[in-house]
C-alpha cells in the first residue's frame, strides 16, 4: 500500500533565484503522526505548500496515497485537509457557512455538508458560535475553526502548519488531544512546529529540515537514542565556588550565585550515576530539571545551532 | 471515477455560485441600489430634461435611444465589479486558498465566479429596465436577442473582472480599469449617442472600440436601430467572450499571481 506522502528530489527556486528547497526526500507512512521540524526559513512551509498545491514546485516528485501531484491533482487535494499557519478566512462569513461552503468545494452536497459542519463544530467546541461572523471570534476560536474547516471533507491526511503557535496552554492541550484522537481514528497527520515539546509529546516520526534539505528522518525514539548528551540544571543546597567535573559529566555554573549548576551528561550515564558523583563530592541537590527537552537538544545539535555542528 | 469527479465539480460550482450570490445580496444597498439611482438620474436629466430638446435619434425618441445604452452600461459595470472585488478580496485576505487547495477544476472556478457576476449584472439590468419603464414604453423588438446580448456582455465583463483581479496586487489596481478604461470606452462606445453624429475620423476610431459593437447589438435587439448590423456585433461579442474566457482559464490553470 503506498505511503501517505512520498516526496523525491523536491526543489523550489523562487523567482528571485533564492533556493527554498534543495532536493527534499521525505516519506510519511499511512496512519503516522509526523513532525517536520526546522528553524525559520528552513523550508517547512514551502514543503507543505507544494504538497497542498499552494506552491508550484521547480523539480521533483510528490505523491499522496499513490496519486501523483502533477497527473492527479484533484485526487491529491481531495485526500488532504490543510490548516495553514496564517489566518485565511472571510471575516464577514458566518462560521457554519464557512464549513458548509468548504465541504461543497470538495463536492460534498449541501445537506450532507450541513451535517458534517455541525459535527465539526461540536468536535471543536464551536457549536454555539455557528451563526456568528468569523470576525466576531477570538483568536483561539479562529484557529479551531481553521481545523474544523480542514476536517469537514473528512481527509485521510491532515497537514497543520504551526497549529498551536500563539495560542494559550489550554487551547494547545485541547488541540493535542484532538489531534491524538484523529490520529487514533486513522487520519495521517503531518505537522510543523517550533515547539519541540509538542513534537516529542505527539509524534511518532520526526523529520528535521534545514536550508531546504531533510537532514534527518525517523522514529522519535530512535532519533532520541542518538542524542549523545543531555543537559540538566541542578539547584544546590549549598553554593559551590567552581564547577566540578567527572568523567562523562561536564558542569558549569549557571549563574554567579553558585547555587545553580548546569551539567551536560553523556547518554551512556544514568541519573543515578550523576547523583552518586554529586553525593561523593558532598553536593546536596534541592531540585533539578531538563535544560531543554531531549528532542530540542537533539534538534539543536543536528542543525548546528548549539555552537557545534551536527554530523 | 470520472462521473464522481463531474458530480463533485457540479456541487462545487453550485456552492461557489450560491456563495457569490449571497455575497452581493447580503450587501444589496451597496451592490444593487446605486445602479437604480444612477439610472434614475440619467433618465431624468439626459432623458426627460435634455432629451426633449435633442429630439429623435435614428428615428427614435432620445429617451428611448438612451435606455439600451444605460441598461447595458449597468450590466457591464456590475458584472465586472462583482467579480473583481469578490475575487481580489479572497486573494488579498487569502481565503482564496480555500478554493486553491480544493479539488475544484480551474474551469469550475472560472465558471463559478463568472456566474456570480452574470447574476448580479442581470439583476441590475432588470432593475434599470424597471426604472426605465417609468419614463416610457419599453417595446423590445427581439427579446431573445436582447437576453443573449445581456448574458454575453455580463459573461465577458465578469471574465475581464476576474482577469483584472488575478493581476491586481492592491485595491488601487482593481479600481484603475473600471474608472480609467471601462467607463471611457463605454461612454465613447455610443451609450448616449450614435457615432454617425461624429466626424469621420472619430467614427473610424470608435469602430476600434469593442464596446461600440456590443452596445449597438443590444440596442438593435431592443429598438431595431443601430450603427452596425446585429450579425457583426454578435460575432465581435462572441469572439471577445471566447478570448477572455481562454485567457482567464489559462491563468487559473497556471496559477499565475495566485500560487507562489
Amino acid at each position: 500500500m503506498p505511503n501517505a506522502i512520498r516526496i523525491r528530489g523536491l526543489e523550489k527556486v523562487w523567482t528571485n533565484g533564492k533556493r527554498a528547497l534543495a532536493g527534499v526526500d521525505l516519506e510519511v507512512e499511512r496512519g503516522d503522526f509526523y513532525a517536520l521540524l526546522g528553524p525559520n526559513g528552513a523550508g517547512k512551509t514551502t514543503t507543505i505548500g507544494v504538497v497542498s498545491s499552494l506552491v508550484s514546485k521547480s523539480a521533483g516528485e510528490v505523491t499522496v496515497f499513490g496519486h501523483d501531484l502533477e497527473r492527479e491533482p484533484a485526487a491529491v487535494r481531495r485526500a488532504i485537509g490543510l490548516v495553514p499557519q496564517e489566518f485565511n478566512m472571510n471575516l464577514w462569513e458566518p462560521v457554519q457557512e464557512v464549513l458548509v461552503n468548504q465541504a461543497g468545494f470538495y463536492g460534498v452536497p449541501k445537506r450532507e455538508g450541513i451535517k458534517r459542519a455541525e459535527a465539526c463544530l461540536d468536535l471543536l467546541g464551536l457549536r454555539d458560535r455557528a451563526d456568528s461572523l468569523v470576525r466576531e471570534l477570538s483568536g483561539g476560536m479562529r484557529r479551531r475553526l481553521m481545523i474544523a474547516r480542514a476536517l469537514v471533507h473528512q481527509p485521510q491526511l491532515l497537514i497543520l502548519d504551526e497549529p498551536t503557535a500563539g495560542v494559550d496552554i489550554e487551547i494547545r492541550r485541547s488541540t493535542w488531544a484532538l489531534l491524538r484522537r484523529l490520529n487514533q481514528e486513522g487520519t495521517t497527520i503531518l505537522l510543523t512546529t517550533h515547539y519541540l515539546e509538542e513534537a516529542e509529546a505527539l509524534c511518532r516520526t520526526v523529520g528535521i529540515i534545514d536550508q531546504g534539505r531533510l537532514l534527518e528522518q525517523g522514529p522519535v525514539d530512535i532519533l532520541l537514542s542518538q542524542a549523545s548528551v543531555q543537559t540538566f540544571v541542578f539547584d544546590l543546597a549549598q553554593p559551590v565556588a567552581c564547577a566540578p567535573s567527572w568523567e562523562g559529566i561536564s558542569c558549569a555554573l549557571a549563574d554567579g550565585s553558585g547555587y545553580k549548576l548546569e551539567a551536560a551528561v553523556s547518554a551512556d550515564l544514568t541519573l543515578n550515576d550523576v547523583f552518586t558523583a554529586f553525593q561523593q563530592s558532598g553536593l546536596s541537590v534541592l531540585s533539578m530539571r531538563n535544560k531543554q527537552n531531549r528532542l530540542e537538544e537533539f534538534f539543536l545539535r543536528r542543525v548546528g545551532r548549539d555552537g557545534t555542528h551536527g554530523n | 471515477m470520472a462521473t464522481e469527479s463531474v458530480q463533485a465539480n457540479r456541487v462545487a460550482y453550485a456552492t461557489l455560485v450560491s456563495r457569490e450570490i449571497r455575497r452581493f445580496t447580503r450587501i444589496w444597498v451597496q451592490t444593487l441600489v446605486p445602479s437604480a439611482v444612477n439610472a434614475l438620474l440619467y433618465f431624468v436629466i439626459f432623458g426627460s430634461l435634455i432629451g426633449e430638446r435633442v429630439g429623435d435619434l435614428q428615428g427614435v425618441a432620445y429617451i428611448d435611444y438612451l435606455v439600451p445604452g444605460i441598461v447595458l452600461m449597468s450590466i457591464i459595470l456590475n458584472s465586472y465589479n462583482n467579480v473583481v472585488s469578490s475575487f481580489f478580496s479572497a486573494k488579498h485576505q487569502r481565503y482564496l486558498e480555500e478554493i486553491l487547495v480544493s479539488p475544484m477544476a480551474s474551469f469550475v472556478v472560472l465558471c463559478g465566479y463568472v456566474s456570480g457576476g452574470v447574476v448580479r449584472g442581470l439583476c441590475v439590468g432588470v432593475i434599470v429596465m424597471a426604472v426605465a419603464s417609468l419614463f416610457g414604453d419599453l417595446g423590445v423588438r427581439n427579446p431573445i436577442g436582447l437576453l443573449a446580448y445581456a448574458v454575453l456582455t455580463a459573461i465577458l465583463f465578469a471574465t475581464l473582472g476576474l482577469i483584472n483581479a488575478i493581476f491586481a496586487r492592491s485595491y488601487d489596481d482593481i479600481s484603475i480599469v473600471p474608472h480609467f478604461v471601462l467607463t471611457p470606452l463605454t461612454y465613447f462606445g455610443g451609450v448616449f449617442y450614435s457615432i454617425t453624429l461624429l466626424p469621420p475620423f472619430w467614427q473610424s476610431l470608435s469602430a476600434l472600440n469593442p464596446l461600440y459593437y456590443i452596445i449597438n447589438g443590444f440596442r438593435h435587439s431592443m429598438l431595431g436601430v443601430a450603427d452596425v448590423t446585429s450579425g457583426v456585433a454578435l460575432l465581435v461579442t462572441l469572439a471577445l467572450v471566447v478570448a477572455a474566457g481562454l485567457c482567464a482559464w489559462w491563468m487559473l490553470v497556471r496559477g499565475i499571481r495566485l500560487k507562489h
